[in-house]
């Protein structure tokens, strides 16, 4: 398999919801014409706040969501709609949620959670066979021992934990694609990286193609090729992630950066507060 | 002793709040100390950061100082005072509003009055705690009528139309519903409604963690300016350090209910002594700087 053997696309997408209320009903836009390649082995970043639309295109390309009009490509087929077709879609495109303790179902253990996905995609295998690729895949995500964590259920890990199992079970039918919608942004800040690094890794290693939607610049920045700026529905700026970051053209892209917190400003807005609220040439020291 | 005094008191060495030695426990079976030992001094109109990851015991913390502690938490130790304003710390007029206030002591009538009027606290899904059958006009009239029964209803409603203004809400607002405003506003009025009897102290819990990323810097930018026209001091709970250290004027670090670090936000960002506090600067991926270079160094950070 060499590294870059696919990709998978998005051609202009959109999305109408309607809205009822009484007997009227008026349309949302949730997404507009927006179009982009998640090529394998590359990660893609889709950047916007609650509304923009990102989680909508996770879903239109999970298949929970179908598409008002557009369509989603694999290898340039458009995406199957029943049958054999589709079940092979969804083994390739796997989907990574953003709470870890509702994506688990409480009653089953970690094995479950991931051995169910290997069974149902490939049943031509044997139960030895399929308790290696269990073991194999929680090793990956770096549950390990995985004989120790095999038999947990969601209740005895922690949240870093729960998303390593989301990730292991998205591995498990053999993904090639994995849509990330929001996965750290539950977790407590000292774990984010660690599931961040592992989702990098495991994209290198196995040449996932890796769609990461996130509200947060930063970690977009830094674990991104391409970054694609959602508002309303619409794409308003996308490119390499550190152009985009560093040098933003639109000016919601701007409007964003801004308002990322950003430790080197240290003070600065204080003082900027200061001097807007005093009258000109009025410098007060005591608070300084 | 000779007792020399500045032309100008430096409000920010006053202190206005001093926690002593507070430990809280929540008594359940096996009994967890969520709390321990912490101490620190609030100074007049400065904004502390209280820095931590969930189950750090800052909520906790937060709770203790404004005395919402319920059961099975328990204060179990520690004093918690409130000054009162400088040269009026000595009354023994009990009646003073601004009295020097040993927090940990009141009860019933006292506790009542002290609560919401001299430290107040804005909660982290407050927006979601104001009552969705009540209009903005009700509800912060009814901060009036319950703290200050005197006040005329004309002067009231005066009253509240400034505080919307003052947050930046359109005070012909008054007259909605909590669901007719988004998010935003709704915060914005839970901030006027902790901002109307003109506390000494406000709490702010992860004020803006459920905003998105645009409106939380505006309402920032708000209470920062807030800040500085009222002269309220705020102790900031987050777990967004870069954020902290953008905006505050000291930083304390909690971790497994105790402060390893307090220090200026320059100290902790530059000079960070603690190790958790270097772990948690290093995950943070920066914005501007290096790719691949996080806030800090880029130390073992794979610890999940």
């Amino acid at each position: 398999m060499t590294p870059v053997d696919g990709v998978l696309s998005a051609s202009h997408l959109v999305k109408t919801f309607r809205l009822r209320s009484g007997l009227r009903s008026t349309p949302v836009h949730a997404v507009k014409n927006v179009s982009f390649e998640v090529v394998r082995g590359r990660t893609v970043a889709l950047v916007g706040e609650s509304g923009s639309g990102k989680s909508t295109i996770a879903r239109i390309l999970a298949k929970l969501e179908t598409p008002t009009s557009g369509q989603v490509l694999l290898d340039g087929v458009p995406t199957p709609t029943r049958g054999r077709a589709l079940a092979e879609y969804r083994r390739r495109v796997q989907m990574v949620f953003q709470d870890p303790f509702a994506s688990l179902n409480p009653f089953h253990s970690v094995a479950h959670h991931v051995e169910r996905p290997v069974r149902i995609h490939h049943p031509e295998l044997t139960s030895a066979q399929v308790a290696a690729r269990v073991r194999d895949l929680l090793d990956r995500v770096q549950l390990s021992p995985a004989d120790r964590f095999a038999s947990r259920r969601p209740h005895e890990l922690s949240g870093g934990q729960r998303q390593r199992v989301a990730i292991a079970r998205a591995l498990a039918p053999g993904a090639q694609y994995v849509v990330a919608d929001e996965p750290v942004s539950m977790l407590d800040v000292s774990i984010r990286l660690g599931v961040l690094n592992l989702l990098a890794d495991l994209q290198r290693e196995q040449h996932l193609g890796v769609l990461y939607i996130t509200h947060d610049l930063a970690t977009a920045r830094h674990f991104s090729d391409e970054l694609l700026v959602m508002y309303r529905g619409d794409v308003v700026e996308r490119g390499p992630a550190d152009d985009v970051i560093l040098r933003p053209q639109h000016p919601y892209t701007q409007a964003l950066r801004e308002a990322a917190a950003d430790p080197e400003r240290l003070g600065a807005l204080r003082d900027e507060v200061r001097r807007s609220l005093r009258p000109l040439g009025q410098e007060r020291s005591a608070s300084a | 002793m000779i007792v020399e005094r500045a032309a100008e008191p430096d409000l920010t060495v006053q202190p206005v709040l001093t926690v002593e030695d507070v430990s809280i426990r929540y008594e359940v079976d096996p009994p967890v100390d969520a709390v321990r030992g912490v101490s620190f001094t609030l100074h007049r109109g400065e904004i502390l950061g209280l820095a931590g990851e969930s189950g750090c015991g800052k909520t906790t913390l937060a709770y203790g100082i404004t005395r919402l502690l319920k059961p099975p938490a328990v204060m179990t130790g520690g004093r918690v005072v409130l000054h009162g304003r400088a040269g009026r710390d000595a009354g023994g007029d009990q009646d003073d509003d601004e009295a020097t206030t040993d927090v940990v002591a009141l009860t019933g009538e006292e506790l009542r009055r002290f609560r919401w009027d001299r430290v107040s606290i804005v909660f982290q899904g407050s927006m979601n705690s104001l009552n969705p059958v009540m209009t903005v006009r009700d509800q912060l009239h009814d901060v009036f009528t319950t703290h200050r029964p005197g006040m005329r209803r004309r002067v009231r409603e005066q009253r509240c139309r400034e505080l919307l203004e003052l947050v930046g809400v359109d005070p012909a607002r008054l007259a909605s519903f909590p669901h007719q405003l988004s998010g935003g506003m709704r915060q914005r009025v839970m901030i006027a409604m902790a901002l109307a009897l003109d506390p000494q102290v406000m709490v702010m819990d992860e004020p803006t963690t459920a905003l998105d990323v645009v409106v939380q810097r505006s309402i920032i930018r708000e209470i920062m300016v807030l800040r500085e026209r009222l002269g309220f001091a705020v102790i900031f709970i987050t777990h967004d350090l870069p954020l902290l250290i953008e905006i505050s004027d000291r930083i304390a670090v909690m971790r497994d209910g105790e402060v390893v670090e307090l220090g200026t936000a320059e100290q902790i960002y530059r000079a960070p002594q603690a190790d958790y506090t270097k772990q948690l600067l290093a995950s943070f991926p920066s914005l501007s700087g290096t790719r691949g270079g996080f806030v800090r160094g880029r130390e073992e950070v794979l610890g999940a």
